[in-house]
């Protein structure tokens, strides 16, 4: 069992270096430009009422399906598996109350999320530090690049799990391994879009820098950071999402405070319908984290701000 | 060259560069003296190595023989009194128009221009090319023909001692290609400064320009002919259409792009 959910996850994807996509965005038409007031604001209510039905109804429908074919499912085939009441009562009384303290080990959801977004957070902030240097090195110097892109390939498809025992080694303590690994999951695709950002950097751009007698910080200020910056935060949320994942099974593995070793402790206790629970709680975090990413990058990337 | 001062000085210029597959000699010993306010044209085929030059004025790149001089002095890689209107615009994506040309009057006015007399030198240069309406527009928001605008003021806000132009109408089409050439032409004729463009279009150069530079084809391309072009400024294009001068200079372009096609394809 336990070796059965290590290879569930698998954070390392293929496409690791995503390019930022360029060039203007399709433009709608403008609904209300054909047609007088009243029948524009008529086909403008209709379309609203359309797109309601698709943004909520077939969602809605889907997850209706599921529920039904697990309900049939619970009754027929597996009736060790909880029925919907069952999770639904469970996410009530963990909802109730997501912020108790009964002891060291023993907190509400809310703290057990919040532990995971901690380590998360810390390793991720680790590796933005080291890996976007990096990155720039790598990209901007060809001996720089030969020299550490064989290591750097022969590390990246490895899972981050692999590494915590290294950790538990190095830092005699599960909180700094933990964090260890989400610092490994993230620095990979931060080196790596940073250094394809860098070598993306159009020559163009270096010209008029050099026209204008730049010197070294104001080409790194005033050029390559904001020219790079679209693939940096590509990398970052790469690595956000991964490190999401990789969180939960290396918290599995560590114990203490934490969504993931939640999940094995209630495996432990037998309490399937909280496993569901927080499954669900971590796909709405997942969600969550993608949403902060997005709205950073349509902040900072000039690339999404087009049209 | 009699009624202008010599300002820009291009002596025994030659560029070979080492490629992997061995040395290619662009560029040998070119000759060509600008005077302070004229307006230079550098036609040649695709290939002849005109924006070779261009790029050896500029300082983008380091000549292997010879060199270029700007009233007297030796130029030593790039800077702003040799500013470059790129083909492409350049224009950096992330900043706005005025920022764009902000950029520019910051580095070369530091210290020398407050805050305040910076702002009004942007403005002034972006009014200057009818680009002051857009000056907070980023560069995907506006045209083709706009964004040439901003970076014929982004290089104008320089100052430059001589102004260069990299076929800076080649990308766009027509009709907007005209009105720039107009608002080039209008602003030669405001402010007097020197100017060296690379061209690959005869009514373009023979419109603009007070001599025309021929370049025969490479390897080791150098200047084949230089036709000066008499019209009185300013020049409407409309009327030119029909005069004997115009046409004159038209047909000497012509003919010598002409001659020197033959002589690349036998």
């Amino acid at each position: 069992m336990k070796s059965a959910a290590l290879t569930l996850v698998d954070p390392t994807g293929e496409d690791l270096v995503k390019e930022p996509h360029a060039g203007p965005r399709p433009v709608s038409a403008d609904a209300a430009s054909a047609g007088d007031g009243a029948e524009a604001a008529e086909r403008e209510g209709r379309e609203r009422m359309e797109n309601l039905l698709r943004v909520v109804l077939l969602p809605a429908v889907t997850f209706a399906l599921v529920l039904l074919g697990w309900t049939v499912m619970q009754k027929t085939l597996v009736p060790a598996f909880p029925d919907v009441p069952a999770v639904w009562n469970k996410a009530v009384e963990v909802f109730s109350d997501p912020f108790y303290v009964y002891g060291p080990n023993d907190m509400g959801i809310a703290w057990q999320v919040m532990y995971s977004l901690g380590r998360v957070l810390a390793g991720f902030g680790a590796a933005m530090a080291v890996g976007i240097p990096v990155g720039f090195l790598i990209g901007s110097s060809k001996t720089f690049e030969r020299a550490w892109l064989p290591l750097i390939n022969i590390l990246r498809p490895v899972s981050p799990l692999a590494w915590l025992p290294i950790g538990l080694l190095i830092f005699r303590a599960v909180d700094p391994s933990a964090i260890f690994v989400i610092f490994i999951t993230s620095i990979w695709p931060m080196i790596l879009n940073t250094a394809a950002g860098v070598k993306a950097i159009p020559q163009d751009y270096l010209n008029v820098a050099r026209v204008l007698n730049f010197n070294r910080r104001e080409m790194v200020t005033r050029i390559y950071i904001p020219s790079t910056l679209p693939y940096m935060l590509t990398g970052m949320q790469l690595s956000l999402s991964t490190a999401w994942m990789v969180i939960v099974a290396a918290e599995m593995l560590t114990g203490g405070i934490g969504i993931g070793f939640y999940i094995w402790d209630e495996w432990n206790n037998l309490s399937v319908p909280s496993i569901i629970v927080a499954i669900v709680i971590i796909g709405g975090v997942g969600i969550a984290l993608e949403a902060v990413m997005n709205a950073v990058r349509r902040r900072y990337d000039y690339t999404m701000q087009e049209g | 060259m009699d009624k202008h001062q010599a300002q820009l000085h291009v002596s025994k210029l030659g560029k070979t560069f080492n490629t992997r597959s061995g040395s290619f000699e662009a560029l040998r010993d070119v000759e060509l003296s600008v005077g302070k306010g004229e307006f230079v044209s550098i036609i040649g085929h695709s290939g002849c190595g005109k924006s070779t030059l261009l790029n050896l004025i500029a300082g983008l790149e380091d000549p292997t023989l010879g060199g270029v001089l700007l009233e007297g002095e030796l130029v030593q890689g790039p800077g702003p009194e040799r500013a470059v209107v790129f083909q492409n615009h350049s224009l950096l994506p992330w900043l706005s128009v005025y920022e764009n040309v902000r950029l520019a009057v910051d580095k070369v006015f530091a210290g020398r221009k407050s805050s305040v007399e910076r702002d009004e030198w942007t403005r002034e240069m972006l009014s200057l090319v009818n680009m002051d309406h857009a000056a907070n527009k980023r560069p995907s928001e506006i045209s083709g023909g706009m964004k040439q605008r901003v970076g014929i003021a982004r290089a104008l806000s320089m100052e430059p001692k001589v102004l260069l132009l990299d076929e800076p109408f080649g990308a766009l089409d027509a009709l907007t290609r005209a009105q720039l050439q107009d608002s080039v032409m209008d602003i030669h004729a405001r402010l007097g400064n020197t100017v060296a463009m690379i061209t690959h279009d005869v009514d373009e150069a023979v419109l603009l320009s007070d001599r025309i530079v021929m370049m025969n084809n490479g390897p080791a391309a150098g200047i084949g002919m230089i036709h000066e072009v008499n019209l009185p400024r300013p020049r409407r294009r409309l009327e030119l259409g029909e005069n004997a001068d115009y046409l004159a200079a038209r047909a000497a372009v012509m003919r010598f792009l002409n001659e020197n096609r033959i002589e690349k394809a036998a």
